[in-house]
């Protein structure tokens, strides 16, 4: 590995998409769009990126802008999640302060112990992990979320005629939903080391660190991503779910929300 | 004193209120029938009764008390509720019947299913596998673990075959004969004359009788 892919390396890994799209046009699958938009954004944003970190991490910039950037970061997560969940009040907030948490918790302790020091070049990807975790996870609770309100609402409705507390009502679909949206974080550190390589370790490996440092530092890492993902998951679909329910334990309506 | 008075209730709907100023007087004692054409109110009247719903305008009480006053929890396990459409949670029947109750043990739970008329054998059974009548008289056994002194059935019927319907009236019947109050959302004239001793009749989110009920032999179309 030498660490330069160049244009004509980028297009043949393009070509296994293609490949994809084809497969999907031929059994109507309908998502060669989807790919095309993938690949498409995910150039714009990485070229992008690339450019926005090379003047963030290179030599005599502030600190300041790697920790704006991680600001950034955390009000997209939370913007993303609002923008696939709409149904859900006061999703925004929940998410900002849900998210901000988890990022400010994490980066204290992937720091704090000395997994890595405190430089634009390690807090940006570092942030960005658990950020894009957490937000992929957030993003699946609370879709799940708006949807099981309408499908489960007589289940719902039932318990609270019972006299259960909202809590209690909720508890069933939140244990279902929580459970869907974090077990591929769960699944991934289970597989860690026999199905997969984990690219920080690697990546430490390669650069001559002894096998044994890199491991535990790859096995921190990833178990505070697997705690915040699994923290900031659960607070942030509660709390949306709190939002549903009136103090005297109604069930408040919720528009359905589209596919 | 009324079982239930509502005091000029509003309840709006998207484009007309689906309750308008009510004022009505439900007094204790059998059978009470609810009843109208659909969109007429008849469901929303239940579900302010239990509170799964709360007026934008006037007082619902119960005994006297304003809902919005009381603790809503221990006043919901004093009234218990059954849907249109049985709803059976996952898990086995006793999971069900216990949702109600975590204390409940076997034969407790036995002697509930043989008041709703259901074998206590079924007390194992996963509810998904119970049939439609089955689901709903569980659904009753399961309002019935609160020792409820009032059960609201909100058309209870609805989607149950002729048999079925019949036993679960013949059910609710008993229920208030055993000093049960119950309150019942029907569409069917028929089913209100075998069961109602008396008849509220909604219409467009209005009564069509003035605020006391009139009796079911009076009632007759």
């Amino acid at each position: 590995m030498n660490g330069h892919v160049g244009w004509g390396g980028l297009a043949i890994a393009v070509v296994v998409v293609l490949v994809a799209a084809g497969l999907s046009r031929a059994w109507r699958l309908g998502l060669e769009r989807d790919l095309v938009v993938a690949i498409v954004r995910s150039l714009a944003q990485m070229l992008l990126v690339a450019v926005a970190l090379g003047l963030v991490v290179a030599d005599g910039v502030s600190i300041w802008w790697s920790w704006l950037w991680v600001v950034a970061m955390v009000g997209f997560a939370s913007i993303t999640m609002r923008r696939r969940a709409p149904a859900l009040p006061g999703l925004l907030r929940i998410a900002l302060i849900a998210t901000g948490t988890t990022a400010a918790v994490g980066i204290a302790i992937t720091f704090g112990i000395g997994i890595f020091p405190v430089q634009p070049r390690t807090l940006v990807p570092v942030a960005g992990m658990l950020v894009g975790n957490s937000m992929s996870a957030g993003v699946v609770a609370c879709r799940r979320l708006s949807h099981a309100i309408g499908e489960r609402r007589d289940e719902i409705e039932a318990r609270l005629a019972l006299g259960q507390p909202w809590p209690h009502a909720a508890r069933p679909m939140l244990r279902e939903i929580l459970r869907t949206a974090i077990s591929p974080q769960i699944e991934s550190t289970k597989a860690l080391g026999i199905v997969f390589l984990p690219g920080a370790m690697t990546g430490l490996i390669l650069a001559g660190v002894d096998p044994l440092d890199a491991v535990l530092v790859q096995l921190a890492l990833m178990y505070v991503i697997l705690g915040g993902v699994v923290t900031m998951t659960t607070v942030t679909t509660v709390a949306a779910a709190r939002r549903l329910f009136t103090r005297d334990h109604r069930l408040l309506p919720v528009p359905r929300q589209a596919d | 004193m009324a079982l239930f008075s509502f005091e000029g209730v509003t309840v709006q709907g998207e484009d007309r209120p689906r309750l308008d100023a009510i004022d009505l007087e439900l007094p204790e004692g059998g059978v009470t029938a609810i009843v109208g054409p659909s969109g007429s109110g008849k469901s929303t009247l239940l579900r302010c009764a239990n509170r799964l719903q709360a007026p934008d305008d006037g007082i619902v009480r119960y005994r006297g008390r304003d809902l919005a006053q009381i603790d809503v929890l221990a006043h919901r396990r004093e009234v218990g509720m059954v849907f249109q459409r049985p709803v059976a949670f996952p898990g086995t029947v006793a999971e069900n019947l216990r949702v109600a109750d975590p204390d409940l043990d076997d034969a407790a739970a036995g002697a509930l299913l043989e008041r709703v008329a259901l074998d206590a054998a079924l007390l194992g059974r996963q509810a998904s596998e119970l049939s439609g009548g089955e689901a709903q008289r569980m659904g009753l056994a399961r309002s019935l673990a609160t020792s409820p002194r009032v059960v609201l059935a909100d058309e209870p019927t609805a989607s149950l075959d002729e048999d079925a319907a019949h036993q679960l009236e013949q059910l609710l019947r008993r229920l208030a004969d055993d000093g049960v109050d119950v309150l019942l959302v029907s569409h069917s004239p028929e089913q209100v004359q075998r069961l109602a001793d008396r008849v509220v009749a909604l219409r467009e989110g209005r009564l069509e009788h003035g605020p006391q009920p009139v009796a079911a032999a009076e009632a007759r179309p």
